[in-house]
């Protein structure tokens, strides 16, 4: 017969032995309910508060994280708005130097141009046949009686003189009409060159007028951001997300291209260093230093862009001088352009050490070796193909400065605005937690009371009895 | 001297002090000596020998020690290393050097003559000396053999023999005629070497009967 459990006091019958346990206890519950009670608020309390606590403070610490991204990102833009205003006020003042110190000369030419003009205009102005002085004597001879020969002849002369005079002046007025054409016909080439010269001018205020209208949007953003207004807020910070997505992506691609320079002068790295080597179980030396061969290129594209000044990581190669940022940058560019030369050689190296690995292994099968296929200049290709590589990737490497400094620029926004994000839902994590076991606590304490609600009933029964009844309470009426 | 050029040499000196001590110290070179067994009817086996001896080469790396030995009447000689080398750092170098103990071995195996005992034991102390001299991190000793041993009565290899952080593997234990009788001899012949190699301080015991295994068995 198998022994029952200790707290079976009905053997052979649970249900009976757990009524029974019940009803022992139920007294005792019923005596403890205060403390009980008491301890389960107390429960409810301990964890409740400093859960709540806790997301008080995180609530307060996001807040204030936000705030300080807020001022970090404005004061980011406003330091890019700043140095994108300064980069146009300079294509201004160029644009001005170079255009606008020419409208002195510019003006001059226009006046001479105008000048020569007018005086040409003056030069075709049409002059007045003379007056036909002789009318007056034709008049006079006309009134002399006619039938005198003498009178005939003289008339004859005169009209003879008179067409004579009249085909001189004829000629005289064409020639004079013929010179004025071609005065007005030597105007077009000054009337084209005034049109040229206006053009230009034309041309040049207007692009000085699209970039003062650049200037106003880009100062119109920067004003905002001196406001702090939300909205510059938020298009800052969409600026930056999208900066740092496409620097990531950029970023990745990039170690693609660094994973495949490492595998080309992993191997042959060993032939320098030795393949034995190792820094730790299964680290080796050689390819450590392949790593530092690639990580000292990428440093070097790094100072290249720096002192290019397309990247501005490191303020103090920035401040420094002309001279020594040139010599800075030659000294980097040399270094990089060495290191690819390096670098062709070390993949020639690989294709010979594979090619060689690959004849050994041939020449241990068993197998019979099959004849050697030789094409030529043809299987030269993929050796000349990572020479090529070997060559171009360390500069390509050098790009990535660019997307770095992006990267690094918008890590800052994107890690701040995470962690406002982690802390507000971790806060709301606590808050709603300490609130679960408020309610729990309160729970507990109802559930308990079912569980003695029998000796509660007795309890609630006495005390109807034992206390007197109360007169119906009446409203009290107030008097003012 | 002021004091940031101090501070900058003192780092350099650091760097250059730390790094070497950040450097695994631990020898990670295999070194594997290879026992052929060139007596009786297992003489005619030495071709597979070339084989694992090819792979072996095929499949060590620059760094690594190959030695190869034949046992015979009594093996505990360097006269019978056929050819040993630690291959050079350098991948080409090494290649050459797999070249020349490609050639070496073959020439034994062409002229390879049988001998009337066989001194597996007397192969495994000298295999032990030459794994130990190396100092590579990984030790094994290939006997590529039937695993009967036969000594002369002159012969005493009845001691405890040392072959700590060795592996030992048999490889190629063809079965004898007597074995094929009662194939309790070949399954207590192995257990005995097994018993042995362990007590000795071998780090592993195994026997690999198809060569193809082989690879696996390097590779862990």
């Amino acid at each position: 017969m198998a022994e029952s459990p200790f707290w079976m006091i009905v053997p052979g019958n649970a249900a009976l032995s757990v009524l029974v346990l019940f009803a022992v206890a139920m007294p005792f519950l019923y005596a403890a309910r205060k403390p009980v009670h008491e301890l389960v608020h107390a429960l409810a309390h301990l964890i409740g508060v400093p859960l709540k606590l806790v997301s008080l403070w995180l609530k307060a610490a996001a807040r204030d994280m936000r705030e300080r991204n807020r001022q970090v990102l404005l004061a980011q833009g406003r330091e890019e708005a700043e140095q994108h205003l300064a980069r146009d006020f300079e294509r201004v003042a160029v644009l001005v130097r170079r255009d606008l110190e020419g409208y002195p000369a510019l003006q001059r030419r226009l006046l001479d141009e105008i000048t020569r003009v007018e005086e040409d205009y003056k030069k075709c102005g049409e002059l007045p046949p003379p007056p036909p002085e002789w009318v007056e004597a034709v008049d006079a001879i006309a009134k002399v009686k006619s039938g005198n020969e003498l009178v005939q002849r003289v008339l004859e002369e005169i009209n003879r003189s008179i067409q004579m005079i009249y085909e001189r002046t004829l000629a005289e007025y064409r020639g004079a009409y013929e010179s004025r054409h071609k005065i007005l016909n030597g105007f077009m080439p000054f009337w084209r060159s005034l049109d040229k010269t206006l053009a230009q001018a034309d041309q040049k205020m207007t692009s000085l007028a699209d970039h003062a209208a650049r200037i106003d949007s880009q100062m119109v953003r920067y004003e905002q951001m001196v406001r702090l207004t939300d909205r510059a807020e938020h298009a800052l910070t969409l600026s930056q997300l999208t900066q740092f997505f496409i620097a990531t992506l950029v970023l990745a691609i990039a170690a693609g291209g660094a994973l495949i320079n490492f595998k080309l002068i992993a191997l042959p790295m060993s032939e320098m260093v030795g393949a034995g080597d190792y820094l730790t179980s299964s680290l080796r030396t050689s390819d450590v230093a392949a790593l530092v061969i690639i990580f000292v290129e990428a440093t070097m594209g790094l100072f290249l862009m720096e002192t290019l000044r397309i990247t501005h990581l490191f303020p103090r190669i920035h401040s420094l001088g002309d001279t020594m940022r040139r010599r800075m940058m030659w000294v980097a560019f040399g270094l990089l352009a060495a290191l690819a030369g390096i670098e062709a050689a070390l993949a020639l190296m690989r294709d010979m050490l594979i090619a060689d690995k690959a004849a050994l292994v041939q020449s241990l099968s068993m197998a019979p070796q099959p004849m050697a296929h030789v094409d030529g200049w043809f299987s030269a290709i993929p050796t000349a193909g990572q020479m090529l590589l070997g060559f171009i990737l360390p500069f390509a490497l050098a790009f990535v400065a660019i997307p770095l400094e992006s990267f690094i620029g918008s890590a800052r926004t994107v890690g701040g605005a995470g962690l406002v994000l982690g802390a507000r839902g971790l806060a709301f994590m606590l808050r709603l937690l300490g609130n679960l076991v408020r309610n729990l606590g309160r729970v507990l304490i109802t559930l308990y009371d079912i569980v003695i609600v029998l000796p509660l009933m007795v309890e609630r029964l006495l005390k109807s009895k034992a206390a007197p009844q109360e007169p119906e309470k009446l409203p009290v009426r107030r008097v003012a | 001297m002021n004091k940031r050029s101090f501070l900058a040499s003192a780092s350099a000196l650091g760097l250059s002090a730390w790094l070497p001590a950040c450097a695994d110290q631990r020898s990670h070179a295999h070194a594997v000596y290879l026992l052929v067994d060139t007596s009786g009817t297992y003489a005619q086996e030495v071709d597979k020998a070339q084989q694992v001896v090819n792979y072996l080469l095929g499949s060590l790396q620059p760094g690594d020690s190959l030695a190869v030995a034949r046992v015979r009447s009594r093996s505990f000689s360097e006269k019978d290393i056929i050819a040993k080398a630690t291959f050079d750092n350098r991948p080409s170098q090494a290649n050459a050097q797999k070249r020349a103990f490609r050639d070496q071995v073959e020439d034994f195996t062409r002229s390879a003559s049988g001998s009337a005992y066989t001194d597996i034991t007397g192969g495994l102390i000298q295999g032990a000396l030459f794994l130990n001299e190396t100092g590579a991190g990984k030790r094994t000793i290939l006997i590529f053999s039937d695993m009967q041993e036969e000594l002369d009565k002159q012969t005493l290899r009845a001691f405890p023999i040392d072959l700590k952080n060795i592996r030992v593997v048999a490889v190629n234990v063809v079965k004898l005629k007597t074995d094929n009788v009662d194939p309790r001899r070949y399954m207590g012949r192995l257990e005995d070497w097994q018993k042995r190699v362990v007590a000795a301080g071998a780090s592993e015991w195994r026997v690999i009967n198809d060569l193809e295994h082989l690879d696996r068995m390097l590779k862990s």
